[in-house]
């Protein structure tokens, strides 16, 4: 068994992860500083994004060399698809701190807020009647129109289903080694992944400009913006991957049979898709 | 590194580590990162130690005597986050990267590089953490539960503390999956799931736990940042939002927590009690179950931390009740290592004494959890000693104490020499009486209405606190008879031999003392 062919590859050493840490330093120190008002913040946060980034891609690059070089066993592979699935479950617990927080406004405190609780009726504010979606009760005056599901979301929950079929297209003819198909399923899955981006965009454009819907319009806003932005800096990371997986498919990475790199991706894809639903039906449509 | 390499060897791995600084830097050897996690927790140790003996320093007598008082909540704040993220969680992140692949017959950890850089992650927050400290306006000072609007009030140390927490969070989320990976996939043939030790079913479901929960404290504290900065209003009753929905958030987090800091206690427990009573564990599958069982009760008694706060009366109940159904598999536990030691042939070596010690002393907290764990008699104990008390049973005396019971009993095994037994002895009975003293009066004063985290208090607490302080600072100063005892047997000493404890079982009691670098590369049978 201690021969390579059965052995579980154990990397001798691994420098990236250490070169990060500087990064990751700097990156929470600078965006501190920014915060705090300081004039060095940016800089340093730039300078550690940077170094954050160049970690990753080289982190991922050696991964990838051994992997091509065919250094990984079967259990290696397992290793991974348990990695990815633990860490997509830890995503989903974080995606479930913020439904929390939306469903608690709904809920519980919203109702409290407009007179259901009359200890807080009698000390905060006296009778003001709330309903979903509301800035909350010190902002009563405040002029501002909540984002329905018609038709930005709508156009965006048919691009993300659209984008999952062309996945699995693609996944299906991973499978059964058809490599044109491979391509043209991936590329379509990054282009509606690109479109749906655009959408948001647009409808994050949309809702400061012409709704007066901001990040600050209260507890609504908040919501909004913070469960549907963490989702799209999600999606983004996930076409960035499909891409990555794109450009490996074209070099030839992948077989039928082992291809683990762009199976992780697609788990992280339809995760953020399953997101989106959750997010469309509690965020937009009721 | 490159002055290291040596000739490649393409078949089989070196079977000895790099020389120099480098080795430590980029390992990704488990003994190596087992050895890193446990030095950086000792560290941690000492240093919200010398926080805590601070606290009890101004407690020592009435009146405002040594220290300004936002100083002493700083420092109240800073030892538990230091002592929770710094001192324990890395010190059984340890323990489980030593043992859990020399437990379960795996060549490493199934993620070698994340490893890492779950390890290196974890000297970065504390660097952004305790930096803090040091900057205008001060570290945390309001409770390491960082409640919204009072953390808000924090000066320019806020954004880092927040940072902090994210960058240890990611360090526990890695570290974790990699654990679940390893106890998943890397068991030798034979290692079935109800042949493992119970240290490595302890740690799959601890490591569960971290990964489910670490990312909601990540949320919270997401949330308090946008808050500050951002203009959103999720704990703002202005905006629609609450404060209190910060708490049932961070409690989401927050009583898992607890247990992701005594379940891997169990573990060790559970490995240390059966070899020096020379029994096998009385009840192994009803101590799985029953560590699942708690795992699962922790998401659904959250409640209990915030009885005063002010919630309905059915909610009130639920958590009451469910609280109070966690003592049952506790109970179970307890019950099965004292019929593990019933009629067995014992020893009391270092080890088995902290072991014992463990299940009287966590006894006591347990119980005066379940007392805290009724909603009516809370709203009493709430935020006084009482409930300092209650946790540093738990913690200090239970989660500490199997720490020390653990680096006692695999000591030897790590370093290949035996520890000096009589030091050792010294080290258990200081610790175990000075740990009562310094904790026992502090339900007293709890229960005399003696608030936590306040540096002055009412002339009738000063006998009792004179006492608990004289016991902290003998606490405090036996710890440096276990740093003796570490250093001096990682120095030398008696030769252990392979098995080192008589009754020892297990894989890990197969190898060599020490452990050579790389073992079980190829994977023992387990009959």
């Amino acid at each position: 068994m201690s021969q390579a062919q059965g052995a579980y590859y154990v990397p001798h050493d691994s420098r990236w992860p250490v070169f990060g840490i500087p990064g990751m330093v700097l990156l929470a120190a600078g965006f501190s500083l920014y915060l705090n008002g300081g004039s060095w913040g940016m800089p340093l946060m730039v300078v550690g994004a940077i170094i954050t980034l160049i970690m990753t891609v080289m982190w991922f690059r050696d991964v990838v060399n051994e992997s091509v070089a065919g250094k990984y066993n079967t259990q290696v592979d397992a290793s991974f698809r348990q990695g990815m699935a633990w860490f997509i479950f830890s995503e989903v617990m974080f995606f479930g701190a913020f439904f929390g927080a939306l469903f608690y406004a709904r809920v519980f405190s919203i109702p409290w807020l407009g007179g259901d609780d009359p200890a807080t009726a009698r000390y905060l504010w006296d009778s003001v009647a709330l309903s979903w979606p509301t800035a909350g009760p010190g902002f009563l005056d405040l002029d501002y129109q909540a984002m329905g599901p018609l038709w930005l979301p709508t156009i965006n929950t048919l691009i993300l289903l659209t984008s999952g079929v062309t996945l699995t297209y693609a996944h299906h003819a991973m499978k059964e080694n058809h490599r044109n198909k491979v391509i043209a399923g991936l590329a379509a899955t990054v282009l509606l992944g690109f479109i749906f981006m655009c959408v948001q965009s647009y409808e994050y454009v949309h809702a400061y400009q012409d709704l007066n819907l901001r990040l600050d319009t209260g507890i609504y806003g908040s919501t909004f913006f913070m469960l549907t932005g963490f989702h799209g800096l999600h999606v983004t990371l996930g076409a960035v991957a499909l891409l990555v997986m794109l450009i490996r498919v074209i070099k030839g990475h992948f077989t039928a049979d082992d291809h683990f790199g762009f199976e992780a991706a697609a788990w992280y894809w339809h995760f953020v898709d399953v997101v989106w639903l959750g997010l469309f039906v509690f965020v937009y449509l009721i | 590194m490159s002055s290291t390499t040596h000739d490649a060897h393409h078949d089989h791995h070196d079977h000895a580590p790099p020389k120099g600084m480098t080795r430590w830097l980029f390992t990704t050897n488990h003994k190596d990162l087992g050895v890193l996690y446990m030095v950086f927790a000792l560290i941690m140790f000492f240093v919200g130690g010398a926080m805590a003996m601070v606290i009890r320093a101004e407690l020592f007598q009435p009146g405002l005597n040594l220290v300004d008082p936002h100083f002493f909540n700083q420092m109240t704040t800073m030892h538990a986050l230091v002592m929770i993220f710094g001192a324990v969680m890395p010190a059984f992140t340890g323990l489980a990267n030593w043992l859990i692949p020399v437990q379960i017959g795996a060549p490493d950890m199934a993620l070698p590089r994340v490893n890492n850089w779950a390890f290196w992650l974890l000297p970065a927050g504390f660097v952004l953490l305790l930096l803090t400290l040091f900057m205008p306006g001060g570290g945390p000072a309001g409770g390491w539960t960082m409640y919204p609007p009072l953390v808000l009030q924090l000066g320019d140390a806020f954004p880092f503390l927040i940072f902090a927490v994210h960058v240890l969070g990611i360090s526990s989320i890695m570290g974790s999956i990699n654990i679940v990976a390893t106890i998943l996939n890397m068991r030798a043939p034979g290692m079935t799931l109800m042949k493992m030790p119970l240290f490595v079913w302890a740690w799959l479901i601890t490591a569960f736990l971290i990964v489910a929960v670490m990312p909601v404290l990540a949320g919270a504290v997401t949330m308090l940042l946008t808050d500050q900065y951002f203009g959103t209003s999720f704990f703002s009753a202005a905006g629609g939002g609450d404060p209190v929905m910060f708490q049932h958030i961070f409690w989401f987090f927050g009583h898992p927590e607890v247990y992701i800091l005594i379940l891997p206690a169990f573990g060790i427990v559970s490995a240390i009690i059966p070899t020096f009573a020379r029994k096998p564990l009385f009840g192994y599958s009803s101590m799985v179950y029953a560590t699942a069982s708690i795992a699962f009760l922790s998401f659904i008694v959250w409640g209990h931390h915030m009885f005063s706060v002010g919630m309905p009366l059915a909610g009130q109940l639920f958590f009451m009740y469910a609280t109070m159904l966690v003592a049952v598999p506790t109970g179970v536990k307890i019950f099965n290592w004292m019929a593990t030691m019933w009629q067995g042939s014992m020893t009391f070596e270092t080890p088995m004494l902290f072991a014992i010690a463990f299940v009287i002393l966590f006894t006591i907290g347990g119980l005066s959890g379940v007392m805290l764990a009724l909603a009516p008699v809370d709203l009493q104990y709430h935020d006084t000693y009482f409930v300092v008390a209650h946790f540093h049973y738990v913690l200090v005396s239970g989660a500490i104490f199997s720490i020390m019971a653990g680096v006692y009993y695999w000591l030897p095994k790590w370093t290949g020499h035996m520890y000096d037994e009589r030091l050792g002895k010294w080290h258990f009975w200081l610790s175990m009486v000075s740990v009562n003293v310094l904790f026992f009066p502090q339900h007293f004063l709890g229960l005399a209405g003696m608030p936590r985290r306040i540096p002055d208090y009412a002339l009738q607490f000063a006998e009792f606190n004179m006492i608990s302080s004289i016991g902290g600072f003998a606490f405090g100063l036996s710890q440096l008879i276990f740093l003796w005892v570490i250093i001096k047997c990682v120095r030398g000493g008696e030769k252990a031999s392979d098995q080192v404890w008589e009754g020892a079982k297990g894989l890990e009691w197969t190898l060599p003392s020490p452990a050579p670098y790389h073992t079980f590369e190829t994977p023992p049978v387990v009959k």
